[in-house]
């Protein structure tokens, strides 16, 4: 593995982008049924054509595998801010010192060289929804980048993507601070959010020179509240989940809810609301607010109609961060069928996320993002052979 | 050396033995992988009171008159499986009072209805070794579980037929048992701690075998379990890390001369070669990514060939909650994937495990003799797809994934995370316990 990292990142380091011809005995390209014997070509980052018979022009470098699929979509993780070390010194996810803080930027702390960003690259993983975690009623905004290394400016597709909240027991600050209870969680977030509609509402009616205050905090709710980025609310009860519901008709904000363990009871409220869910990875660990998970959730409520997505999640521990590649196979094995689960780390995460215009699946004018896999990709034993960004192979191995 | 008294346990698996299994079972079609032995693929399991009694190709194995015959084609058949390393069932070791607590032992803490037990049947375990944690330089005794239907830590039990012993003795170096004192510091204290603590024991057996009984020392719990642990009838099960803590353990094993089992091992792969020197055996964990702490950023998952090559034993463990007992069967996916042979990687979830517990005559295998542990899967054990649909243990179900109560173990929803009395259960599993097996 290490060799593969190594070469990946002479590969990211050199500018010259080779037009690249991918072939697949199966290519999965979400966009449509699975090709086979199929071959993608990917023109100067982009992808050009999909399909059977196609001819690779000549000087074009070319990969084969036996399974292609786009490169995978993490819908959320922790991964550039949340170091594999999980030291002091590497720990950027979470900010405890007050509970809300909208206005702590996720481009101000991403690591793109983080050995975590390079360890999911390997499996395929091309795209993440990473940024400030869970743990404070508002913890900071997330950024979508690509998993290649470099500069985040180099990585970053959109660098503020939705605002992180926390409700339940995890929005809870440490004893002797508040807040200390759910329902206090709740208040200091509708309490914030009121303050920046006013401050909005001033801004907006302000004559020119008479404007308030600049405020970054409620400038990134106000961003929220005019529904340029979504709030993404980790939450896992269903009575917390529902509160969710409640705060976000309230005050007309996009919601994304996240994690949402208890979903499977109450899915017929998150249907009506019209709100997406990003799931726990299917293997989370069922304790405290999370007992009471299902490895079916994901089925279920796709079944139902929700827009859903996989993520890898946040972990405080060892392992320091999942792999959605093997949530989505767990996801499988415990009944989801292979094209479901797989479009829960592809094409139906980028719709979640707003980028599906740009990646998730193989088709002409989207990203050249595609992950190679020797064998089934949900195998244990199957191995990612390479990752490719927008052309470029950032990852080849034996993952 | 005194044995603890297992007259309740035996009491109670004898009844819950007569209770099952009046008549053989015959498992007909299933293929069958039987570690012991090359795999069959259209096999015959025949089990009676508690035991395999028969286990071979289809047409080549008798099946005895009066047994019930299952037909199971399509599905296969293995060993329980043996998790080296576990903490399910709520379990508690040393506190804080201080880095070696020999005298505590796991089996005094240990919640059998806690819903973690009856997920890790699910996942097909059958033979667990339930420890306390890696905060102390020694954090109690380990003891060692099948996972029969019990309502009681007794009737789990699985008393070394030699020694009477029930478990090992947990061990820990590197950063976890690093703390203000009256802990560790450094690396170097806490390997003298240790070191301390083994002379005070070999001091105390020299006493104890003293011809005047008067002179004989006061008895102390903790330093007996010590002497079990030196005389070789107690396994050392040592939580090690980074690569030059494993040598510290094969050291002091060297020096000592206690019986050991390394666990975790995350950096084997830089010592393979040592390892296997040693002739010490490896329980390993596999998980999703390294790092989480500072002696696992070099976990990778090639440890399980590396010492595969080099020659040495290895097994696998959960290490439950770190991974989650239902998906045991995919740390030998992982090895695979990561170059072992499919042939080790599967012994590393069974026999080899049973071999580290000392309890490979039992266990680990199914060969005629052995207990009737099994796992009856939909498919093959290192396909993502395969469930676990049936775990045995000695003959009896212990969880069967189409009645609804173990469902709800395996797959997860609402009242997963709370306990309930295992199975079988007379209210809940009446019709199971007449259809016969």
């Amino acid at each position: 593995m290490t060799r593969g990292v190594a070469a990946a990142l002479l590969l990211v380091a050199s500018p010259a982008v080779a037009q690249l011809a991918v072939r697949g005995e199966t290519v999965y390209t979400m966009a449509g049924p699975p090709v086979r014997d199929g071959v993608v070509l990917v023109r100067d980052g982009r992808i050009e054509k999909v399909g059977t018979g196609i001819a690779v022009p000549s000087g074009w470098r070319e990969l084969r595998a036996r399974v292609v699929t786009p490169g995978l979509v993490d819908a959320h993780t922790v991964v550039g801010l949340a170091g594999y070390l999980n030291q002091p010194h590497d720990q950027d996810q979470l900010e405890p010192s007050a509970p809300v803080q909208p206005e702590l930027r996720a481009i101000d702390a991403y690591n793109p060289e983080e050995r975590l960003v390079a360890w999911v690259r390997g499996f395929g993983v091309t795209t993440i929804h990473s940024g400030h975690g869970p743990g404070a009623v508002v913890s900071g905004e997330t950024l979508i980048a690509k998993t290649r290394g470099g500069t985040v400016e180099e990585a970053v597709i959109v660098p503020a993507a939705m605002v992180a909240a926390t409700l339940g027991a995890g929005a809870k600050a440490e004893e002797g601070k508040s807040p200390g209870t759910r329902a206090k969680a709740v208040a200091l977030l509708r309490a914030e959010l009121v303050k920046a509609r006013e401050h909005l509402a001033k801004k907006e009616s302000a004559e020119e020179g008479k404007e308030p205050e600049r405020s970054l905090r409620l400038e990134a709710l106000g961003a929220v509240l005019r529904g340029e980025r979504p709030l993404l609310v980790t939450v896992n009860r269903a009575n917390d989940i529902v509160t969710s519901l409640r705060v976000a008709e309230e005050f007309g904000l996009r919601l994304v809810l996240d994690g949402a363990a208890e979903a499977y009871l109450v899915t017929d409220r998150i249907k009506a609301a019209g709100v997406p869910v990003i799931v726990h990875p299917t293997m989370a660990r069922d304790f405290g607010e999370r007992e009471n998970l299902s490895r079916e959730t994901l089925g279920v409520l796709r079944r139902a109609g929700i827009p859903v997505a996989l993520q890898s999640g946040f972990e405080s521990y060892v392992p320091k961060t999942r792999v959605v590649l093997f949530e989505a196979a767990a996801a499988a094995t415990y009944g989801l069928p292979f094209e479901d689960a797989l479009a829960a780390v592809t094409i139906d995460a980028a719709r979640v996320l707003g980028i599906d215009g740009r990646v998730g699946s193989l088709a002409p004018g989207k990203d050249g993002d595609l992950a190679l896999y020797d064998g089934d990709p949900f195998d244990w034993r199957s191995h990612c052979v390479a990752t490719v960004i927008e052309g470029e192979v950032v990852s080849e191995g034996n993952y | 050396m005194r044995k603890i008294p297992i007259l309740v346990p035996a009491v109670a698996l004898a009844g819950s033995l007569a209770l099952a299994q009046e008549a053989p079972l015959a498992l007909v079609g299933a293929r069958v992988v039987p570690i012991a032995g090359p795999e069959i693929e259209r096999g015959v399991l025949v089990v009676h009171r508690g035991k395999v009694v028969a286990v071979g190709a289809e047409g080549a194995v008798e099946i005895p008159g009066g047994a019930a015959r299952r037909e199971v084609a399509g599905k296969v058949l293995m060993p329980g499986l043996v998790d080296t390393h576990s903490h399910v069932g709520s379990v508690e070791g040393a506190d804080a009072s201080a880095p070696i607590q020999p005298e505590v032992r796991a089996l005094d803490s240990i919640d059998v209805l806690d819903p973690r037990i009856q997920k890790a049947r699910a996942g097909g375990i059958t033979t667990v070794n339930v420890m306390p944690g890696s905060g102390h330089l020694v954090s109690g005794q380990t003891v060692y579980l099948k996972l029969r239907p019990g309502r009681t830590i007794e009737d789990l039990l699985v008393p070394h037929p030699d020694t009477g012993l029930l478990g090992g003795l947990k061990m820990a170096n590197g950063t976890n048992s690093r703390k203000k004192p009256p802990f560790p510091g450094t690396r170097a204290k806490s390997a003298a701690l240790v070191r301390e603590q083994y002379v005070k024991a070999q001091e105390y057996r020299r006493k104890l075998a003293g011809e005047d009984e008067k002179k004989r020392p006061a008895r102390d719990l903790g330093l007996d379990a010590l002497v079990e642990a030196l005389d070789g009838r107690r396994m050392v099960h040592h939580h090690t890390h980074r690569h030059d803590d494993v040598l510290t353990v094969l050291r002091l094993r060297k020096e000592f001369g206690f019986r050991v089992v390394l666990h975790h091992v995350s950096e084997a792969w830089k010592v393979a070669g040592e390892i296997a020197a040693a002739g010490v055996p490896c329980s390993l964990i596999l998980v999703d990514s390294p790092g989480g702490k500072l002696e696992a950023k070099d976990l990778l998952w090639r440890s399980a060939p590396a010492l595969e090559e080099a020659g040495a034993l290895v097994g696998f463990h959960t290490d439950d909650p770190i991974t989650d007992s239902r998906v045991f069967l995919r740390a030998a996916g992982l090895a695979v994937r990561a170059g072992m042979s499919r042939e080790k990687a599967l012994a590393g979830l069974t026999q080899a495990g049973a071999t580290m517990l000392d309890l490979g005559d039992r266990v680990g295998s199914l060969a005629p003799g052995k207990d009737a542990d099994f796992v009856l899967l939909s498919g093959d054990p290192l396909d993502y797809r395969t469930r676990v649909l049936e775990t045995w243990v000695e003959g009896e179900k212990v969880f069967d994934l189409s009645r609804e109560t173990d469902r709800l173990y395996a797959v997860g929803g609402y009242g997963a995370g709370r306990g309930q009395p295992s199975v079988p259960h007379a209210c809940l599993d009446h019709e199971d316990a007449e259809e016969g097996r």
